[in-house]
């Protein structure tokens, strides 16, 4: 009963979407207050209605009613609650009402604060916003229905994949979905910019925010993504340049692209066409992303032409929406009037460089994950496009960016110097050359290239640092005063420091792991002892254990400094869950200033188990500092001026915090 | 030194194409490069694979071909069900390396004619079968299964 209610409620929220995606745009062309007014109800209505639906399903998942073929197909009575709970998502059907949750949710936030809108603008966003969502509410309703019976209701359920019952993975798709579906709102934004003929500073301003959140729930969501498959997958690697990693990777690049430019619109009403089609992209992209991983092609291009009916329907939500923007954006684009002049060295250049880099960064992922698609679904070889591509490519494009980076807040607007600029960021260089000088001789040896990539990491650092200090005038020695102007600064200008500066705290950590990763796999008897980067690891025994939906083999280890005593006993488990008797591999990681030690159990083998341990170097530092890059952006969005529903600049008075 | 709006802007589409020429250029090159083909044990025989060239394996693990070596060396048989090929591995298997299970292997054919792989692949999907040996078993018929998320 209470399925069929969710299924209705369903049902409801599409009409929602459609009046909200119908009236206020015919309002706002014909300029007509009460048809403009049915935007707000409407999409708080939406979210009211996808959130009753949804809550219906988590019910069923809670209660176990495997009558819903979802349930069956996906949970089990014996699982952990909050498995239960994210199995919600772990599957097709739900992850899609997830996403049309996130979406209404999103809507509904521009309708609650985004009260100083202009009247039309604001219908018109709401309306576009009302379209995505009528397009996937009739996805869901038409071909993914969750609340789809199965008579005679079995017994028990199927289980969840083992390797998704994790508690990183049961957050990561919500974070993932918050940015994906978050880009949808500056995609609202630009179509609405197009239809209206206005784009300006205003407009730039109410659209940042919702971008910077966006980006910083994608930072976040890959983040989380990059460190389960670390720890769960147990093979010590962190990126894979898998296509569903790449699907969340390149709404990240021209999301963070995107962040940049608004900033230039803000600030100089330049690059605005720019801009508004890097909104359109960005989301573009997120749909792609859907696509990829909702449609089945990625599993099987046969199985995808053989089963079509999902796949293509989102192929032609796809169609419908980048298609219906970018000639929108050919037809009203030419007549918006280019603004801001600026000089070849200058604060806009560099933010220009920063887009160039990273669109055409994003351009060599697409290219790469589509391509073997596109050749085998025209009858080619098939191939796989792996990491030497991607690193090959992606690498040499983010170089120069990288270097850069701490150039672009030094610059002035309009017209800069270089040498200025140069000389501001002297600490910063100095200390790259101390830390590449020192990192090629404590890993002499090693890959001359990682003591370069250590040495740009630095500079990142250094040069964020460097630019806070330079704004408080610290170069003038009155630390006092410094310390007052410090305080002083805008919010945003610690945001941009702290996400470059995480941004360099990453890129130690991943030139650490590539470049001076140490593995040692052998076979290992209750006793043997295995040593990996001064460390000696010594296996003590293994023993069975049961959980609650598992079996382990648990393998106990020793770890101490070669020579030392030991310091840490840590615990490496084969596990098997039931009912699916799928084995997986619970790693003991123990981390260290230098980086993790990671044990991995194997089979049994002849003579004893295999076990893999591997030294990973630095690696904490990616998810530092990818988090705080995330803080970075939760700051920026804090700023006063940047604030989802601030007043006009002059209006704005000091407010608590 | 002063530039007219006009030459300014010529100059900066100039450099963007500049900068987007010399990527497609490395797309290129890379993509040239660095892609590693997909064969079954038939399609090796067809194609009359040479020693030395990297490519990747798919098929299933023949039922009782698991053999464990000195070590941590296994050596397996892949089969397409049609014909089939002997690998050589020494690492660590994955997880969901199971006999009669879809297996993805990379590395070389040494002259002897067995495959010698250094990464044994076992993607995560939800049919817990690598993409290509779906396909590739499907279409000689063996392995059915269409359905996604039953």
């Amino acid at each position: 009963m209470i399925a069929e209610f969710g299924h209705f409620a369903l049902i409801l929220a599409l009409t929602c979407a459609l009046l909200q995606s119908l009236l206020p745009l015919y309002g706002a062309h014909r300029n007509d207050g009460s048809y403009m007014r049915v935007a707000e109800p409407a999409a708080l209505m939406q979210f009211a209605m996808v959130g009753l639906a949804f809550a219906a399903l988590t019910h069923a998942f809670i209660v176990s009613d495997f009558s819903l073929k979802v349930v069956w197909a996906n949970s089990h009575s014996a699982k952990p609650m909050i498995y239960k709970i994210s199995g919600v998502w772990g599957n097709h059907e739900g992850s899609m009402l997830l996403w049309v949750l996130i979406l209404a949710l999103f809507g509904s936030c521009v309708a609650a604060f985004g009260t100083n809108l202009p009247r039309d603008l604001r219908a018109r966003v709401l309306s576009v916003q009302g379209m995505v969502g009528v397009a996937f509410l009739l996805f869901i309703i038409l071909t993914s229905n969750p609340f789809e019976r199965l008579s005679p209701a079995p017994f028990e359920g199927r289980g969840l994949n083992p390797i998704l019952q994790d508690p990183a993975l049961a957050i990561h798709p919500p974070l993932l979905y918050m940015g994906y579906v978050g880009l949808s709102v500056a995609f609202s934004f630009a179509v609405a910019a197009l239809l209206s003929g206005r784009v300006d500073a205003a407009w730039a301003r109410w659209v940042r925010p919702w971008t910077l959140a966006a980006w910083m729930f994608l930072t976040a969501g890959i983040a989380m993504g990059s460190w389960w498959a670390y720890y769960e997958l147990g093979w010590g690697g962190w990126w894979f340049w898998d296509p569903v990693e790449n699907a969340s990777f390149m709404p990240w690049l021209v999301a963070t692209a995107l962040l940049h430019s608004a900033i230039v619109v803000a600030r100089r009403g330049a690059l605005k066409i720019w801009t508004l089609l890097l909104s359109i992209i960005a989301f573009s992209l997120s749909l792609l992303g859907t696509f990829l991983v909702r449609s089945g092609v990625l599993t099987s291009v046969h199985s995808f032409a053989s089963d079509p009916e999902r796949g293509v329907f989102i192929l032609l939500i796809l169609c419908l929406f980048i298609g219906g923007s970018l000639a929108l954006f050919a037809w009203r684009a030419p007549s918006l009037k280019a603004g801001g002049l600026f000089a070849p060295i200058s604060r806009e250049t560099s933010l220009v460089l920063n887009n160039l880099l990273l669109s055409t960064a994003a351009i060599a992922v697409l290219t790469g994950t589509l391509y073997p698609l596109v050749l085998e679904a025209v009858g080619g070889a098939k191939i796989s496009v792996g990491p030497p591509y991607f690193n090959l490519t992606f690498g040499i494009i983010i170089l120069p960016l990288l270097v850069l980076v701490p150039f672009g807040p030094m610059l002035s607007w309009k017209r800069a110097d270089l040498y200025a600029a140069s000389q501001r960021l002297l600490v910063a260089a100095i200390l790259a050359l101390i830390a590449i000088a020192f990192s090629w001789y404590a890993m002499y040896g090693g890959p001359v290239l990682a003591a370069f990539g250590i040495g740009i990491g630095v500079w990142l650092i250094g040069g964020a640092i460097s630019e806070l200090a330079w704004r408080a005038k610290v170069q003038d020695r009155d630390f006092k005063l410094a310390w007052l102007r410090l305080k002083g600064l805008p919010r945003s200008a610690f945001g941009t420091t702290l996400a470059h500066a995480g941004l360099g705290i990453a890129v130690l950590g991943i030139v650490g792991v590539t470049a001076w990763r140490a593995e040692v796999v052998a076979v290992m008897k209750p006793g043997d002892v295995q040593q990996v980067a001064g460390l000696s690891v010594k296996l003590m025994g293994e023993a069975p254990r049961t959980g609650p939906n598992y079996r382990d083999m648990v393998g106990t280890f020793e770890i101490s400094e070669t020579g030392g005593p030991v310091t840490n006993v840590v615990e490496a488990t084969k596990r098997v869950y039931f009912p699916s008797r799928q084995p997986t591999s619970e790693v003991a990681i123990l981390t260290y200033m230098s980086g993790d030690l990671y044990v991995v159990m194997g089979d049994e083998a002849k003579g004893g188990r295999t076990v893999r341990v591997y030294f990973n170097p630095l690696i904490p530092f990616i998810w530092l500092g990818t988090f705080i890059m995330f803080l970075g952006g939760l700051i920026s969005l804090t700023d006063r001026r940047y604030r989802v529903g601030a007043p006009k600049r002059a209006a704005a008075k000091p407010v608590k915090a | 030194m002063a530039m007219t709006r006009k030459q300014r802007r010529t100059t900066m589409i100039v450099s963007a194409l500049v900068v987007l020429g010399a990527a497609v250029g490395l797309v290129l090159y890379a993509l040239e490069d660095t892609i590693v083909f997909f064969y079954t044990p038939s399609e090796v025989v067809e194609k009359n694979i040479q020693a030395g060239q990297r490519f990747r394996l798919g098929g299933l693990v023949a039922a009782g071909s698991v053999n464990r070596g000195e070590g941590t060396v296994v050596s397996f048989t892949v089969t397409d069900t049609d014909k089939k090929l002997a690998v050589k591995f020494d690492g660590i298997l994955p997880d969901l390396f199971r006999e009669g299970q879809g297996v993805v292997a990379e590395g070389k054919m040494t002259p002897s004619g067995t495959f010698e792989a250094d990464t044994v692949l076992a993607k995560h999907d939800e049919n817990y079968m690598p993409r290509e040996v779906a396909d590739a078993l499907k279409k000689k018929g063996v392995w059915k299964d269409g359905k996604k998320s039953e």
